[in-house]
C-alpha cells in the first residue's frame, strides 16, 4: 500500500469540495480529516449524493397521499394498490457514465435501479427508459444509441425483468451529453416492505453480493461535474455490470428477507460502502463500526479509501438479526454469493472504519449527512423573452399538409421505436397486458383482478421555453398516457436532468420546473414518492469554450391503477365505422412543437395554455369511458398535434384502419394540424354506444366533440369544407415504421 | 401429470412455467433445483428460459453439464418427457440430448417479438392436439437462437420427422422474411428420435392465456395432458 496523500485544501478541491466546504469539515470534526475521511465527505457531500443545490426546491413537491406507503428518502417510493399489494418504483439517471462508456454506463444504470427496487423487498416487474440523444443521422450519435440500447437490453434481459416502455427523443443539445434515465417498478406485499435501516445495537452488518474492485471510484463525484475534453479519460470511473450476479442477488435477498432475519438493507450504489455505512445508521439514529479487511475483494492491495468509495456493482449492505447469522449465510451460500460479516450496529454517534484493526476513519454519522444546502441566486436566461416572442405565423405554411404529415411521422422522435424495444424482453413474468407501442404499458397483478399502467414522459423543448409550464405538461402527459390506458394515476417519480446549478439561468430552470411539477402533481393528486436529480449535464465542446448545457429535461414517471385489468385501452383504432371524438380544449400552439423543430429548425414561441382543472377532468372522462367499455381506443395528443395522433391511431395497430375527420375551420392549417396543446385525447367509440358516450361526456363537464369516423385505407382530414390531408395508410405506416430505424440499420 | 420446472442460477422463465402449469392447466408442479438428480416423482421436466450461469461461456454450456441435466437420459428412458424452451433448448443441445446447436442471431441483436410457427409434426406427445400445417403464434426472446446443424444431421432430422416447428408467415409459408434469427431451414423446434424431448426457441408459456399473447402455446400443454381440444381429434394418453 502506497503512502496516503497529505490532506490539503488542494487535495479537497481535486475531490470536488469547495474551500468553504473543506473549512466546514474541519470545523465539524474539530481537526483535519484523514485522507480516508476526506474521501467519505467528498462522496457524501457531492451533488449526486447530497442534492446540495436542489434540496431547497425538492421540498416543494407534494409527497403525501392516501396511497403513499413510502415517500422520498428510501431506496424507492411505495404505493398501496389494494388487495394487500404495493408497487415500489423509482427513476434514476445514468447520464454521465453512459456518455463515457455507453454500453456499461446504460447497463449499470439498469442494474442500479433494479437493486433500489429489490432492496425494498419487491420483485421488479417492469423497466421503462427515457433516452435523449443528438441527431441520429450523426454516426457518433448512432454509436451512442446502439451502445446504450444494447446495454439496457443486455442487463435487463439477462436479469429477467421486462422492459415494457419508455421514450427516445433527439436534440442537438444532447449530442455531447446524452440522457439515460431508467425507471423500475416492483411488486411487494404491502406489509413486507424493507427499508434501509440499521436498527438494534449489536446487530451484525453483512456485506453481500459481488466482490469489490477498483471500478467506479468517485463515480458520484464524476456525476457532479461538467464534461470537458478529458471526459474519455474518466472511463475508469464507470462501473462494469454483471446481470447474472444481480439475478442471484435478487433471489438471495428475497429469500433472506423471507426468513425474518433481515433488519434493513441498502444497495451499494453511488459512493458504495461509504454511502451505506453512513446513511443506514443515519436513518436510525445509530452508529456503525466496520472492518474493511473483511470486505470480499477482487484485487489485491486496495486501500481503505478505495474500498469505501468503490462503486463495484451488485453489492448490498445488510443488517441482520443478531443470533441468526447462520441462516443468512446459508441463503447466500445456496446462491453462491459472498455474505460476510464486516461489522455491527453501534449506539453511535460515529461511523468507525477500521482496516486490519487500525482505525482509519471516525466521523459522526450526522456530519456526513450535513452537506451544505445552497440557495444561490437564479434568474431567467437572457434572450428567453425574445425566443418566446417569436410568432410562428411569420413562417410560410407548407404547400402540402399531407406531405408535411408524412415527414413529421417519419421524424425520428415520432417514428416507431421498435428498433430499440424489440431488443428488450418485454414479457418475462407474463404480466404484460399492453406491450410497448401504446400510450402506456399495462401489467397485471397476478392473483387479483388488478393491473397497473406505467408511462414516462418529458419534453426538453417545452421546458426550455417555459420551465414551469413545460414541467407541469410533463406530469400531465405522463398521467394522461396512464389514463388513456384506463389507469388512475396514483403517484409520480421524477428525474430532473439539468445543466450546472452554479449558473443562475440553469438554477432558474430547475426552480421553475420543480414548481411546475409541484403544481401539476397537486392538481392531479399524484404525490412524488421518489426520484433523482442529475445536474452538471454540460459539455465543454473545446478547451476554453463556454459549456453547452442540455435542454432542461425533467422526466416524469407515473404509475396508475386499473381496478379491473379487463377494462384497459390501447391507442390504435380497432374497427371500421366507429365514431371518433376529440376530448379537451381547442387551444394549441406551434411554439416549441416538433413541427417547428423538424420543418423549420426552430425552438421558439409560446406553449399553449394549461388549465390543470380541465386536465384533471379530461383524464377522468377518458377513464370513465374506458371503464364503461365505451372507448375502444384512446390516444393522447402529444408531439405532432392532432394530425399525428390520428395517423398513429390509424397505423400503429396490427391491422391499419383509416379515418375521415373534420377539424375546426379557420386558422392556419399547420397550427390546427400539428399545433401542440395539453389535455387533448382522441377516442373511438362504437356507433351503437354513441348516445351513452355523449351522456357520459356531458356529465364530465369537459369540452369535446365528434370529429369523424373510422374506416377506409386513407387518412382524410378536412378543415371545414377544405380537404387538407388525404394520404394512403401505407405511406403513413411506412414513414412511421422507418423514420427512426433507417438511421440505425 | 406431474411437472417439474428446473431452476438454474440465472433461470427466469421458471415462475412463468410454474404459473401456467398450476394456474392455467391446473396440474401438480414443483421447482427442481439444478443440483437435483432424483426425478422419479415427475412425468414432465421443463427446462425454462433464462441465462443459466449467465450464459457466459456459451448459452446453455454450463447448465448442460449440471446434475439435473445429467439425470435426464435416465428420466426419459423411464418414460418421462422433457420440454426445453429458449435457454432450455440451448441446454438440451449442449447436453447432446438434441442434435445441432444454437448460435448468435443473424442480426447480431437480441430479438423479442411475436413469431408464427408452422406445425410440421403433430405426432409427438407435445403436438398431438395440433394438425400438421397449422400455424401457431408465439413470442421469441433470445440473442442466440439461430439453429444450426450439419447437412447430414438435417437430412436425418427431416427423414425422421424430428422438425416440429418452423418459423413461417401468418399464412404458413416458410420464408426468409419470416425467419427472425437466421435459423437453418427456419427451424424453430425439434424433438429427439423418440419424440420425447422437445426443444424450441419460442415461449409457449407466454402464449397460454388470452390476455397475454393468445393461447396457441397452451396447445403444447394440452397435447401433453392428452385432454380433448377443438374437435376431440385425439385420445387420452
Amino acid at each position: 500500500m502506497g503512502a496516503e496523500p497529505k490532506v490539503t485544501l488542494d487535495l479537497a478541491r481535486g475531490l470536488g469540495l469547495t474551500a468553504d466546504e473543506y473549512d466546514r469539515i474541519i470545523h465539524r470534526l474539530g481537526r483535519e480529516p484523514s485522507y480516508t475521511e476526506l474521501g467519505l465527505f467528498s462522496a457524501l457531500w457531492s451533488e449526486h449524493c447530497a442534492y446540495k443545490h436542489s434540496k431547497v426546491f425538492l421540498a416543494r413537491l407534494p409527497q403525501r397521499g392516501p396511497h403513499v406507503l413510502q415517500g422520498p428518502g428510501e431506496n424507492a417510493g411505495a404505493l398501496d394498490i389494494g388487495d394487500g399489494w404495493a408497487v415500489v418504483f423509482k427513476i434514476e439517471s445514468h447520464n454521465h457514465p453512459s456518455f463515457i462508456e455507453p454500453f456499461q454506463g446504460a447497463a449499470t444504470g439498469v442494474g442500479g435501479i433494479l437493486r433500489d427496487i429489490f432492496t425494498m423487498g419487491a420483485r421488479p416487474i417492469a423497466i421503462l427508459d427515457s433516452l435523449r440523444f443528438g441527431d441520429p443521422a450523426d454516426p457518433k450519435t448512432r454509436r451512442l444509441i446502439q451502445g446504450v440500447v444494447s446495454g439496457i437490453s443486455w442487463y435487463g434481459n439477462c436479469f429477467g425483468c421486462p422492459t415494457v416502455g419508455g421514450e427516445i427523443a433527439f436534440a442537438p443539445e444532447y449530442a455531447g451529453n446524452p440522457l439515460v434515465n431508467v425507471m423500475c417498478v416492483g411488486l411487494v406485499r404491502a406489509d413486507r416492505i424493507f427499508r434501509a435501516r440499521a436498527e438494534g445495537v449489536g446487530n451484525p452488518v453483512f456485506y453481500v453480493g459481488n466482490k469489490t474492485g477498483r471500478d467506479g471510484i468517485h463515480g458520484a463525484t464524476m456525476a457532479s461535474a461538467t464534461f470537458d475534453e478529458h471526459a474519455e479519460a474518466r472511463r475508469p470511473t464507470v462501473q462494469v455490470g454483471d446481470p447474472f450476479t444481480e439475478k442471484l442477488l435478487l433471489e438471495a435477498c428475497l429469500e433472506a428477507m423471507a426468513t425474518g432475519a433481515v433488519v434493513g438493507i441498502q444497495d451499494m450504489g453511488a459512493a458504495g460502502l461509504a454511502c451505506c455505512t453512513s446513511e443506514m445508521p443515519g436513518r436510525s439514529g445509530t452508529g456503525m463500526a466496520v472492518e474493511l479487511s473483511a470486505v470480499p475483494q477482487r484485487e489485491g492491495g486496495m486501500t481503505p479509501y478505495e474500498l469505501l468509495l468503490s462503486e463495484s456493482q451488485e453489492r448490498m449492505l445488510l443488517v441482520g438479526v443478531r443470533g441468526r447469522e447462520e441462516e443468512l449465510r446459508r441463503v447466500f451460500a445456496r446462491w453462491e454469493l459472498d455474505a460476510v460479516r464486516i461489522g455491527e450496529v453501534t449506539a453511535g454517534p460515529d461511523l468507525v472504519v477500521r482496516h486490519r484493526g487500525e482505525e482509519v476513519a471516525r466521523v459522526p454519522v450526522e456530519a456526513l449527512a450535513e452537506a451544505p444546502r445552497y440557495e444561490k441566486p437564479y434568474a431567467p436566461p437572457a434572450g428567453l423573452a425574445a425566443l418566446q416572442a417569436f410568432d410562428p405565423a411569420t413562417l410560410p405554411e407548407p404547400p402540402d399538409c399531407g406531405e408535411a404529415l408524412v415527414a413529421l411521422l417519419g421524424s425520428p422522435a415520432i417514428a416507431s421505436k421498435e428498433w430499440a424495444y424489440r431488443q428488450y424482453d418485454q414479457q418475462v413474468g407474463i404480466n404484460t397486458l399492453v406491450l410497448p407501442g401504446s400510450d402506456a404499458s399495462v401489467l397485471r397483478v397476478k392473483g387479483t383482478r388488478r393491473a397497473i399502467a406505467v408511462a414516462v414522459d418529458g419534453n426538453g423543448r417545452h421546458v426550455f421555453l417555459d420551465p414551469r409550464r413545460g414541467a407541469a405538461l410533463a406530469v400531465c402527459e405522463a398521467a394522461r398516457n396512464v389514463s388513456c390506458a384506463g389507469g388512475r394515476p396514483l403517484g409520480v417519480t421524477d428525474c430532473l436532468n439539468f445543466g450546472s446549478p452554479e449558473r443562475p439561468e440553469i438554477l432558474w430552470q430547475l426552480a421553475e420546473a420543480v414548481e411546475g411539477i409541484a403544481e401539476a402533481c397537486r392538481a392531479l393528486e399524484v404525490p412524488v414518492v421518489g426520484g433523482n436529480v442529475s445536474l452538471y449535464n454540460e459539455t465543454v465542446p473545446a478547451v476554453g469554450a463556454t459549456p453547452q448545457a442540455i435542454l432542461p429535461t425533467p422526466i416524469v414517471g407515473v404509475v396508475g391503477l386499473l381496478e379491473d385489468a379487463g377494462l384497459l385501452a390501447t391507442q390504435w383504432f380497432k374497427a371500421v365505422g366507429e365514431r371518433v371524438a376529440l376530448l379537451g380544449p381547442e387551444a394549441v400552439s406551434l411554439g416549441g412543437s416538433e413541427y417547428l423543430w423538424t420543418r423549420h429548425g426552430r425552438v421558439a414561441g409560446r406553449l399553449a395554455p394549461l388549465d390543470l382543472e380541465i386536465e384533471r377532468r379530461v383524464q377522468g372522462a377518458v377513464r370513465a369511458a374506458i371503464d364503461a367499455g365505451l372507448a375502444t381506443a384512446a390516444h393522447d395528443c402529444a408531439e405532432g398535434g392532432v394530425a399525428v395522433t390520428l395517423a398513429e391511431a390509424c397505423v400503429t395497430g396490427r391491422a391499419p384502419i383509416g379515418c375521415e375527420v373534420t377539424l375546426a375551420a379557420g386558422g392556419r392549417r399547420d397550427q390546427t394540424l400539428f399545433g401542440e396543446g395539453p389535455s387533448r385525447v382522441v377516442v373511438s367509440v362504437g356507433s351503437a354506444r354513441q348516445r351513452e358516450f355523449e351522456a357520459l361526456m356531458a356529465e364530465s363537464a369537459i369540452p369535446w366533440r365528434w370529429i369523424g369516423t373510422t374506416g377506409g385505407d386513407r387518412l382524410r382530414l378536412r378543415m371545414g369544407a377544405e380537404t387538407v390531408v388525404d394520404v394512403g395508410l401505407d405511406r403513413l405506416e411506412h414513414a412511421w415504421r422507418n423514420g427512426f430505424e433507417r438511421h440505425m440499420a | 401429470m406431474r411437472f417439474g420446472v428446473v431452476v438454474f442460477p440465472g433461470t427466469w422463465s421458471d415462475c412463468d412455467f410454474h404459473y401456467v402449469v398450476s394456474e392455467v392447466i391446473r396440474q401438480p408442479v414443483k421447482y427442481v433445483w439444478h443440483r437435483e438428480r432424483n426425478l422419479a416423482d415427475l412425468d414432465c421436466v421443463v427446462l425454462p428460459g433464462g441465462f443459466s450461469y449467465g450464459d457466459y461461456l456459451r448459452a446453455g454450456a454450463v447448465a448442460g453439464r449440471s446434475p439435473v441435466v445429467e439425470a435426464l437420459p435416465e428420466f426419459v428412458a423411464g418414460g418421462g418427457v422433457v420440454l426445453g424452451s429458449c435457454n432450455g433448448f440451448q441446454i438440451l443441445c449442449e447436453a447432446g440430448l438434441l442434435p445441432g446447436a444454437l448460435m448468435r442471431n443473424e442480426c447480431l441483436q437480441y430479438r423479442c417479438q411475436s413469431t408464427h410457427l408452422l406445425v410440421e409434426n403433430a405426432e409427438t406427445p407435445f403436438t398431438r392436439a395440433l394438425r400438421p400445417g397449422q400455424v401457431l403464434t408465439m413470442p421469441i426472446s433470445h440473442g442466440e437462437g439461430k439453429y444450426h446443424a450439419d447437412p447430414e444431421t438435417l437430412r436425418t432430422l427431416r427423414a425422421r420427422k424430428q422438425v416440429v416447428f418452423r418459423y413461417a408467415t401468418a399464412a404458413g409459408e416458410v420464408t426468409r422474411a419470416a425467419n427472425p434469427n437466421g435459423s437453418v431451414e427456419n427451424i424453430a423446434g425439434i424433438v429427439n428420435e423418440e419424440g420425447t424431448v422437445l426443444g424450441l426457441m419460442p415461449h409457449p408459456e407466454r402464449a397460454a392465456e388470452s390476455a397475454i399473447g393468445g393461447t396457441d402455446g397452451l396447445q403444447i400443454f394440452h397435447s401433453l395432458l392428452g385432454s380433448l381440444v377443438e374437435d376431440g381429434a385425439f385420445l387420452k394418453r
